[in-house]
């Protein structure tokens, strides 16, 4: 079964570019025959069930996990580790409380942390960090450790560490798991200024797609083996989600036109995040 | 062995401390031990990899015992024992240090064991309890001119390599998903800092002994990391703390006659223990001033 939605973009702005891709982990087969582009400046959305792979797309994309299959193209080059045009946001959980490094070092991390030799003091490299930290909104806490702040402040923090190398591209992957209402918000209105003012391509894996869904581009959802890709209002449908989650799952319109996804199964209260 | 007594005159006692070659020699190794073992102490800090540091010192243990068996000096057997165990942990993986619950009764075993083959290697050779002792606890005495030599083509490279890969290595520890996708080969860079730990655990064994390895591998790093969270701060202050427990730890050992491994514990102990305090209140006193602020607030 192999379904495609809507145009896809073409020519020599795309971001990423992937064909006949497939990805076996372990003998395992995660997805194959993926056919995927995404133009420059675009924000998608990346969806679907657990384990379906989507954090093996951007691992793919990011030159970690190999392809089986296929081709895969960031930016018209083959994708290889260390590309600074790609900032990548991993699934985690939070730091340890205890860690002792400044959120200021992580972000100078993402800069030069991948060269050998002593880091010697460099003002311009100080001075990109700063401005970065200051671009995410982060300049009140970046001198404390990384583990005492907030969920939501160390998310920021780690933004401005994938941005930091001048990257074009955001790989985020559930960046708004386990984040409060009010920070899952302001995380992704942050997200979206930086595709609109700095013309960043997003690709962002969500569980929830509530908080973004007003302003995603396009959706990527990959399930059952597959990765397909399509418009929201394509995809963002009762029928269309309850056939790949496989469950129930409910498309609401509010009364200021915008949508909202509801699992039945779950309370219908915000949203379920399990693992 | 009594020594005359240390006066307020630190000339005259420095003077007094390196009289006899065996102390140039104990000051040598010592200062090479600490400097390697403060800047690795801050990884082991860092990484949360403290049992690792005091797994491969038990391994280390029936290695110096082997080597006097076979008439070699001891230090050697400590290298050799020391890192292929650092290999054979790394190529377990981090689930070993990280103390996951099958994992660790069996290493658990094992460093029983190795205490053991230690404790056999050491009975065969002469059914010497000093030479345990020593190997247990650390001494000042007997370090040979060879040993000093030794010790410090260790601590240069162990020094060395951790100036090469220092950087990427807090990257592999605070973010390794991010540090593998920026090309920080985390895998491999895990499994070579246990070799630089297990150089310098080799070394350390020699001054503080096999039981005390901590004194010198974390409490320094411990307690630097309570005061600064920037690296390069906390790295500098690990080594110099380091360096301060091992010269006033030989001296109050030599001027006692008392075991120097207490004195470098105890010294170490002591900072670690008294930072956390001296934190401790002032946390207390932040804490009072925002209640009574937010009192006030809430009475206006």
């Amino acid at each position: 079964m192999r379904i495609l939605w809507g145009s896809v973009a073409v020519g020599n702005s795309s971001a990423v570019a992937l064909e006949g891709a497939s990805v076996s982990l372990g003998g395992h087969l995660v997805w194959r025959d993926a056919d995927l582009e995404v133009a420059a400046g675009e924000f998608v959305a990346v969806l679907g069930p657990n384990g379906a792979g989507k954090s093996t797309l951007l691992k793919a994309l990011l030159g970690v996990v190999p392809l089986s299959a296929g081709t895969v193209r960031v930016f018209g080059r083959p994708v290889r580790r260390g590309n600074d045009e790609v900032g990548y946001l991993p699934q985690r959980r939070r730091f340890d409380p205890d860690l002792r490094i400044r959120a200021l070092d992580l972000v100078r991390l993402g800069l030069d942390g991948d060269r050998l030799g002593v880091p010697l003091p460099s003002r311009t490299k100080e001075d990109r960090v700063r401005r970065m930290i200051e671009l995410v909104g982060a300049s009140a806490y970046a001198e404390r450790p990384i583990g005492e702040l907030s969920g939501g402040e160390q998310q920021r923090i780690l933004i401005a560490q994938a941005l930091v190398t001048g990257a074009r591209m955001l790989m985020l992957d559930e960046p708004l798991e386990s984040l409060d209402l009010n920070n899952q918000q302001a995380i992704s209105d942050l997200i979206r200024t930086i595709c609109e003012r700095q013309g960043v391509t997003v690709l962002l894996v969500a569980h929830d797609v509530n908080p973004i869904l007003p302003f995603v581009d396009r959706v990527v959802y990959v399930a059952g083996g597959h990765v397909l890709c399509g418009k929201p209002e394509e995809v963002i449908r009762t029928e269309t989600l309850t056939r790949l989650y496989g469950a129930p799952v409910e498309v609401l319109k509010t009364s200021d036109g915008r949508l909202i996804v509801v699992g039945q199964h779950e309370p219908v209260s915000y949203h379920p995040v399990d693992h | 062995m009594s020594q005359p007594g240390p006066s307020w005159d630190l000339v005259a006692d420095v003077q007094l401390l390196l009289q006899f070659h065996f102390m140039h020699n104990a000051f040598g190794a010592a200062t090479l031990v600490a400097l390697l073992a403060g800047a690795a102490g801050y990884f082991v800090v860092l990484r949360g990899q403290s049992f690792a540091a005091h797994m491969l010192s038990q391994v280390g243990f029936p290695g110096a015992a082997g080597a006097v068996l076979v008439h070699v000096a001891p230090v050697f057997g400590l290298i050799v024992f020391c890192v292929v165990a650092a290999l054979g942990i790394g190529w377990v993986g981090r689930t070993v240090d990280a103390g996951h619950r099958a994992e660790s009764a069996a290493v658990a075993s094992i460093l029983a064991f190795s205490l053991g083959l230690g404790l056999l290697f050491f009975r065969l050779y002469a059914g010497s309890a000093a030479g345990i002792y020593s190997f247990l606890f650390g001494t000042i005495l007997g370090i040979s001119d060879r040993d000093v030599q030794l010790t410090f083509v260790v601590a240069l490279l162990g020094v060395a390599a951790l100036a090469i890969f220092g950087r990427q290595l807090v990257f592999a520890t605070v973010d390794p998903d991010v540090a593998e996708a920026r090309g920080v080969r985390v895998r491999r860079i895990s499994i070579a800092f246990l070799v630089v730990l297990a150089l310098a655990v080799a070394i350390t064994v020699q001054i503080v002994g096999t039981l005390l390895i901590f004194a010198l591998l974390v409490a320094p790093a411990a307690s630097a990391l309570q005061l600064t969270a920037r690296p390069a701060r906390a790295l500098a202050l690990s080594i110099v703390l380091s360096l301060a427990f091992t010269w006033l730890g030989l001296a109050l050992a030599y001027f006692s006659n008392l075991p120097v491994g207490f004195f470098i514990t105890s010294l170490a102990f002591a900072v670690y223990v008294a930072i956390r305090a001296v934190k401790g209140a002032l946390a207390l006193r932040t804490g009072k001033q925002h209640i009574r602020r937010a009192w006030s607030a809430a009475k206006a």
